[in-house]
């Protein structure tokens, strides 16, 4: 059926303007259907490709579902024990500082048992790369609630809802990194719109740019799905994550050059 | 005359028939197949003539698995 809309005269290398790069390893991924994690490795490699520094990059993969990222991402990469990317990546960055140092880590990973590496990285101000995968849930291990889980949202651990006096409140850790004088560069992205992968790929390229100018550390996260753990399709996660992620882990930009961006009041912005 | 044509493949092996790159394309190209490919995927298809090779589909499918080629193509 496929064939009877093929414009194969048009198909010449030279005509392609999108296809996955090849440093992405032609290999599977090991994520569930229509999981972001897929989405922000491509975008990760997209800019190391086009900045020239496959052989000059070290990334460091965490425990969660990304754990494997190393299987993917065709870098030079290490693992690190839960948590403690940051650490690894602040040593690295030490030995190597000529090479592009960054971490991949999940909500879980960065935000609950990673806290104190996270806050002392970002608070010396190393100068790495972090990119933080917030889907509100611990997803490799059966959807537990992560520090990052929503009041009321469900999960294994919180089946009906995160109880805020009893399981606390969700946090914010990226606006509390903000804070730190050490970090530069602080923006939350998306990759489940074509418009939101655009704009996550050009905040990817701007920490390693600024990596590059030694001026500090810059922390991206983007706010995912975890169909999964969500228990809901690919689709309907996303439009979940549009309407319940996206009023309270607010995107856009919260610290550009070193310096917090003002909010606009709400009035403002309607 | 020239015309802007755009076509998509997919690597349809590797699609997990997750249907995120169908709300993403503005001329309703892709849909899912009956048939499901060897891991049991339904997988995407292209069900029109009327891509324009804007690439979007391609941008949020998580799995990579959608090449885009774009042309300009001489019409009468
Ligand atoms: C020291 C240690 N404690 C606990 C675990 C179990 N564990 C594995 S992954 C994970 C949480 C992962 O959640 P997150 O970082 O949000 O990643 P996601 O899978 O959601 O991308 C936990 C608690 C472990 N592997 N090691
Ligand atoms: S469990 Fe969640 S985070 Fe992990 S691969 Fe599946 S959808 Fe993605
Ligand atoms: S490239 Fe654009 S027009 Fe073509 S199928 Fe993909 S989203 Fe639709
Ligand atoms: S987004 Fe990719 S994996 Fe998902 S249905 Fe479309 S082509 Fe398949
Ligand atoms: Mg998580």
């Amino acid at each position: 059926m496929e064939e009877q809309f093929a414009k194969t005269e048009i198909h010449k290398p030279e005509n392609i303007v999108y296809k996955k790069t090849d440093l992405m390893v032609d290999r599977p991924l090991s994520y569930c259907p229509g999981c972001g994690h897929g989405t922000a490795h491509r975008m990760l490699m997209e800019v190391i490709e086009e900045m020239g520094i496959q052989d000059k990059t070290i990334g460091v993969s965490p425990v969660g579902c990304s754990v494997l990222a190393y299987d993917f991402l065709d870098i030079d990469m290490i693992g690190a024990a839960h948590g403690r990317a940051p650490a690894l990546a602040t040593a690295i960055k030490r030995m190597w500082p000529n090479h592009f140092v960054f971490t991949y880590q999940g909500d879980g990973d960065l935000a609950a048992i990673g806290t104190a590496e996270t806050i002392h990285a970002c608070n010396r101000g190393e100068n790495i790369t972090i990119i933080f995968i917030n889907n509100g849930i611990y997803g490799m291990t059966g959807g537990q609630m992560a520090p990052t889980t929503l009041p009321g949202m469900r999960s294994s651990t919180s089946p009906y809802g995160r109880d805020v006096p009893t399981m606390g409140h969700p946090l914010k850790i990226t606006e509390l990194v903000a804070q730190l004088p050490g970090v530069y560069y602080v923006t939350r992205q998306a990759v489940h719109t074509p418009n939101n992968v655009r704009k996550t790929k050009k905040a990817i390229r701007k920490a390693f740019e600024l990596q590059k100018e030694n001026k500090g550390l810059s922390f991206i996260e983007i706010v995912s799905n975890c169909n999964s753990g969500w228990k809901m399709t690919p689709v309907q996660s996303n439009k979940w994550m549009e309407e319940n992620m996206f009023p309270f882990y607010e995107l856009g930009d919260i610290k550009v050059d070193g310096k917090l961006v003002e909010k606009k009041a709400t009035a403002e912005k309607e | 005359m020239a015309k802007i044509k755009g076509d998509i493949v997919i690597n349809t092996e590797r699609c997990k028939g997750c249907e995120v790159c169908l709300a993403a394309c503005p001329f309703t190209v892709i849909a899912m197949s009956k048939e499901v490919n060897s891991k049991g995927y339904h997988f995407a298809m292209k069900v029109n003539d009327e891509c324009t090779g804007c690439t979007n589909c391609a941008l949020v499918c998580p799995d990579g698995v959608i090449t885009v080629y774009r042309a300009k193509v001489a019409t009468e």
